[in-house]
């Protein structure tokens, strides 16, 4: 019965987090109730007795991501737009509408039968869920940890090349051809 | 005990949410940001089959979209960054040249 307030309580907020978080016009706010999101799954992981997950969730996504997106954010310091939707938002309303009855359609058409696996939740306790992540972790799954750091190195360097000083591209000769260019096509345009 | 499907309506609330999201906004950020609600609802919903199951392959499984979701916002925000550089605009609309 607790278990069942708590999961309305953090469920109601992740859902309203994330109303608030793709309606509202101000960026930052839309930022700030995705933090009230991700806190709040949080809360249902560890409903869950995925103790470990839900510290990573923390850690990464409002600790790290989030951050990440706020100081772009700032960054830009976007001004505030009226139109901050598409003028036929009505649309995309009604396709998200669809696209949730349908799952909700299909997804209760089997009952699905728990198979029972060694994974119990007394022997997580014993061993903590730290550890039994761990276990997993570099036992089974060695060969997709090393390729997700592979894609996280990936990552990084494909970030520092793309966002890095774009100092380079002005000073060499090719901004100045494509300038060029491009004044010779709007000059081709216009005697045409 | 909570039934397994609240767990997976929420993650389909999510789901449906975080598309709402993409096919509305009209900044690029903000787009970004719902593909995060759309990856959050499909975490939601392997831990929820991982505790179901009692099985630990759903709970790496949200590792690993951890991984990708921390390699896709540093990559989209960069991307973000270099057509602000260019075109010096966020909005979805006016990006619709392909050829710079």
């Amino acid at each position: 019965m607790t278990g069942q307030l708590l999961f309305l309580y953090f469920g109601g907020m992740t859902v309203a987090g994330a109303i608030v978080a793709v309606a509202a016009p101000n960026l930052v706010y839309s930022a700030l109730a995705l933090l009230v999101t991700f806190i709040h799954i949080a809360g249902i992981y560890i409903l869950m007795n995925a103790e470990f997950i839900a510290a990573v969730q923390i850690i990464v996504y409002a600790g790290a991501i989030l951050v990440l997106y706020l100081f772009v954010l700032m960054l830009f310091n976007p001004r505030q737009e009226k139109l901050y939707m598409h003028k036929q938002y009505k649309v995309g309303v009604f396709l998200g509408a669809v696209v949730l009855f349908l799952m909700l359609f299909a997804g209760f058409r089997t009952e699905i039968l728990s198979l029972g696996g060694s994974y119990t939740p007394d022997l997580v306790e014993e061993l903590g869920h730290t550890r039994a992540i761990g276990n997993a972790l570099f036992t089974d799954f060695i060969f997709p940890f090393e390729m997700a750091s592979l894609i996280l190195l990936v990552a990084m360097f494909g970030a520092i090349i793309l966002a890095g000083s774009g100092r380079r591209r002005r000073k060499g000769p090719g901004g100045r051809v494509d300038l060029s260019a491009r004044d010779e096509a709007k000059k081709a345009l216009a005697d045409s | 005990m909570i039934p397994l499907e609240w767990y997976i309506t929420l993650g389909f609330f999510l789901f449906a949410i975080g598309v709402t999201g993409v096919l509305i906004r009209r900044n690029v950020i903000m787009m970004l940001l719902s593909v995060e609600l759309i990856l959050n609802s499909a975490n939601i919903t392997f831990v929820a089959y991982s505790n179901y199951h009692q099985s630990i392959t759903g709970q790496m499984m949200v590792f690993f979209i951890l991984t990708m979701a921390a390699a896709e916002v540093a990559l989209g925000l960069a991307l973000v960054i270099a057509l602000y550089r260019v075109r010096t605009t966020l909005n979805i609309d006016e990006i619709n040249r392909l050829k710079w």
